[in-house]
């Protein structure tokens, strides 16, 4: 590796590298751009996570966190997370290393695919709590709970359409380079959402296994 | 060093990445479910292997490191940090407070 290929290690997530060309040179200040959003957005899931942990004795009599955890299905939706943000990287490092379009786009739904199981057994579990009668209307522990889960799960939504966007624009324009540094920048939030994830099965889910 | 060499490189750091992040989530899920420590041991343990997996993840999913070239990011890292918990701990503290003096 030459010296200037490692001084070409100069944003987080995936470098396409300078055999990139354009793509490459417009990657560093717009994915830093990008990071800036991404700590912003960690403020506001660190508010959610502070309010959350003020209202853990606010049940109201009604239903706490010991009656709504079912570690199976966390279990599950954190490995789903987990596989689907790895496939993601799989994808990008078969963009940078020049992997037909096809190939990109099948790792990127197959990515999507987990992204999707997340979201099916998370509603499965709100369904699930609600039934119990834990509705976020019921106290004020409840509300909590289900706008911090909420907030993170309405962020996998939001990252599992962008998904099928850059598969469409990859699909349309081919690798053109702004549809790589868009690849790149999803990356990071998909990989992000998987550490705010683990925010939540340590401080929500799991403690609430305490016998 | 070849493209090949370097496609490997990357994809290695991916797996390394995952195969920590699974260990350290498995151990999480197994304190939790076994309890061998009692509820403060719980809480240390669990705060600790959190802690321990946003480092992998931020290390191999999202490439910071302490290199030169990424010292803005980690920078940014660590001020949003700083700012998180004197809001969190600040909001705690206050509330938590709040809560004992209304019991």
């Amino acid at each position: 590796m030459t010296a200037s290929s490692s001084c070409s290690s100069s944003h987080p997530g995936l470098n396409l590298g300078a055999a990139h060309g354009q793509a490459h040179e417009d990657a560093e200040p717009v994915m830093f751009g990008f990071w800036i959003f991404l700590m912003s957005d960690l403020v506001t899931f660190a508010m959610f996570f502070a309010v959350y942990a003020t209202s853990l004795q606010a049940t109201a009599g009604g239903p706490g966190n010991a009656d709504i955890v079912d570690v199976t299905s966390i279990a599950l939706q954190t490995g789903a997370l987990l596989v689907s943000s790895l496939l993601f990287g799989i994808a990008t490092v078969a963009m940078k290393h020049g992997s037909a379009a096809r190939t990109v786009i099948l790792w990127l739904l197959a990515s999507l695919a987990l992204g999707l199981c997340f979201l099916g057994l998370e509603l499965r579990d709100f369904i699930v709590a609600a039934e119990k009668g834990a509705v976020p209307m019921r106290s004020g522990y409840l509300s909590a709970f289900w706008a911090l889960v909420g907030l993170h799960g309405l962020h996998v939504a939001v990252g599992s359409v962008m998904i099928c966007v850059l598969c469409a624009q990859i699909a349309i324009f081919g690798f053109a380079s702004d549809v790589k540094t868009r690849l790149l920048r999803l990356g990071l939030y998909w990989h992000f959402l998987d550490i705010i994830w683990i925010g939540i099965f340590s401080i929500v889910f799991l403690p609430g296994l305490l016998t | 060093m070849s493209e090949k060499d370097q496609r490997a490189r990357d994809l290695r750091m991916y797996f390394t990445g995952f195969a920590a992040a699974v260990t350290l989530t498995a151990l999480s899920f197994l304190t939790a479910i076994l309890q061998p420590f009692g509820p403060v041991g719980l809480f240390a343990t669990l705060g600790v292997l959190a802690i321990a997996q946003v480092i992998v993840h931020f290390r191999f999913f999202l490439h910071i490191d302490l290199s030169r070239q990424k010292r803005e990011d980690l920078q940014l890292i660590l001020f949003t940090v700083l700012i998180i918990a004197i809001m969190v701990a600040g909001t705690v503290w206050v509330l938590g407070s709040l809560m004992t003096r209304m019991m």
